[in-house]
């Protein structure tokens, strides 16, 4: 294996190993979103019908997916965080003036955070049938763990281009506020683009992650069909997570080490 | 800090010490060195790689301990030194030797399998000191390695650190704002404002200011400089509040000059220089460690 195969499975092998050597990050990516779920779900059951969906979809079933992303998100935010102040007093200083591709570091790290986000993920999958949501065939599981690694190695991609442009993670947690977490609202997760007025129906359409909810809603079978269709959804996905891989690397090149 | 005009060949085998104030350049000179910073001008070239044309060859031969710890935490020194070897190309019963190896070298042997977090701030830095090492590098980078340890494990690291030198063959350079720790090079490259004050042999820097220094406190250093000046035919200089003498045989004036201000004097040292007297005698003023922001 190459130099460059070498810094990423040692990069990635870092990740998984530290996570699960601190309990509390464990807990704490995948608590709070199962809280929302429960609160949310059955807060807002009574009172929530589909629209164009069957009677039958409750509330906690049509949350279900959104849950999912978020517990994505909050892993991806996790571990690529600690990218900023790791470069400035931490492991990353040393890898830095190593000999080998910044782009090696970057899917490392990216790679490392997008398989703990799946793993994290599944174990709030595994909760799925209690509210009657379980893939249909082995072919049905294959699709949605390819779905789950594209959303998760997207967004795990782009946690890590904004920690590579910033200098502090006061910074990033204003992002989060500002930018990922409507970015998560408003993504057909709480409520469906089709019923919401015009320019939100709107934004949430040009919403990437819209679609990337609208694959996972499917491979779930999770309601909501009236949504974009799932080729078109895997496709966009797909696209974001090249982009924002792409956009790390080049911010990562860009960046001296400090 | 921007750096001007600072030019040296560090030799093999060397230790060379980069001393100066915070705000001096120094840790700018060390960035550049460790390929962490394009230099804006200038060429710096180790064992022939240039750093801004082939990084990739000077990243081969450099092994860094930064000032702030780079080790993980979570992970067992071991484990750290694995994940550095990886980054290296080294891999497998190559690298499990190496690593058993380095420990060893730094007394750590024992400790492999525990968490850095677990490990005193003391044996921490000696695990740096063997991961930096871990691939050979021919030349050693430390910035201020010994921040924030105590002085017995600052003695501690500096004897590991001299027998990996000694096993390794290793050339070194460090970044200190410590007198004393200065002290142990064989030159020292002083810098002031981004510009090299002076550069040589501990021992040669202070020689050059020629036999001893006086320094007398008075309430009106000025008054008694002109005064001295003209009664001795020295040159005393006016430094932080005190008149401040540079001389052969300081002995023969000290009781003259007593005898001549006995009013004057309100207290006076004679010494032999020291490394804080060659910063006087290149920059008019003392060496204070904490003179600006750390850049």
């Amino acid at each position: 294996m190459s130099r460059f195969g070498w810094a990423v499975l040692t990069l990635w092998q870092r990740e998984l190993v530290r996570f699960y050597r601190q309990p509390s990050r464990v807990v704490g990516a995948l608590a709070p979103p199962v809280l929302f779920w429960l609160l949310i779900g059955t807060g807002l059951g009574p009172s929530f019908r589909v629209p164009g969906g069957s009677a039958g979809t409750s509330y906690l079933a049509y949350f279900f997916p959104g849950v999912v992303i978020l517990i994505l998100l909050f892993t991806a935010i996790f571990s690529e965080i600690s990218i900023i102040e790791d470069r400035r007093e931490g492991f990353l200083q040393a890898v830095l003036v190593a000999p080998v591709p910044r782009a090696s570091v970057v899917l490392g790290k990216v790679l490392g955070g997008t398989t703990l986000a799946v793993l994290q993920s599944a174990l709030f999958l595994a909760l799925g049938p209690a509210v009657g949501l379980r893939p249909s065939s082995a072919g049905a599981v294959a699709v949605l763990a390819v779905v789950l690694f594209l959303l998760a190695f997207a967004l795990t991609a782009l946690a890590a281009a904004i920690a590579w442009w910033l200098d502090s993670t006061q910074g990033f947690h204003a992002i989060m506020n500002l930018f990922l977490v409507p970015m998560w609202l408003l993504a057909g997760t709480l409520f469906p683009a089709q019923g919401a007025p015009g320019w939100l129906g709107t934004v949430m359409r040009v919403n990437p992650l819209s679609y990337g909810v609208a694959a996972l809603r499917r491979a779930l079978s999770a309601g909501g069909a009236a949504g974009p269709g799932f080729a078109l959804s895997l496709g966009v996905t797909s696209a974001c997570a090249v982009v924002a891989f792409a956009a790390a690397t080049w911010v990562a090149a860009r960046r001296p080490s400090r | 800090m921007a750096l001007g005009g600072v030019s040296l060949d560090v030799a093999q085998r060397e230790l060379v010490a980069l001393l100066g104030p915070n705000g001096s350049g120094k840790t700018t000179l060390f960035r550049i060195l460790t390929t962490a910073l394009l230099p804006g001008g200038g060429s710096v070239s180790i064992f022939g790689a240039d750093v801004v044309r082939q990084p990739w060859r000077a990243r081969r031969e450099i092994g860094v301990v930064f000032q702030s710890p780079s080790l993980d935490r979570k992970l067992t020194p071991a484990e750290n030194l694995r994940h550095q070897g990886h980054l290296y190309g080294l891999r497998g019963r190559e690298l499990e030797q190496r690593i058993a190896t380095a420990l060893e070298r730094v007394g750590l042997a024992e400790r492999a399998r525990e968490r850095v977090e677990r490990l005193s701030g003391g044996l921490a830095r000696r695990v740096e000191l063997a991961k930096g090492m871990l691939h050979r590098p021919r030349l050693l980078l430390l910035d201020e390695p010994t921040t924030g340890l105590d002085p017995s494990a600052r003695r501690d690291f500096w004897s590991y650190f001299d027998a990996v030198r000694r096993e390794t063959g290793a050339t070194a350079i460090l970044t200190t704002h410590l007198l004393d720790e200065a002290e142990r090079a064989d030159r020292i490259a002083l810098l002031d404002e981004g510009r090299l004050v002076a550069l040589g042999a501990p021992a040669a820097l202070k020689a050059e200011i020629g036999g001893d220094v006086v320094t007398v406190q008075t309430a009106e250093p000025e008054r008694l400089a002109a005064a001295v000046a003209e009664r001795f035919g020295c040159s005393p200089a006016v430094v932080e509040g005190a008149v401040r003498i540079e001389l052969a045989r300081g002995h023969e004036l000290v009781p003259r000059l007593v005898e001549a201000f006995p009013d004057a004097i309100r207290g006076l040292t004679l010494g032999k220089p020291t490394l804080d007297d060659v910063f006087v005698h290149r920059t008019g003023r003392h060496f204070h460690a904490d003179q600006g922001p750390d850049t």
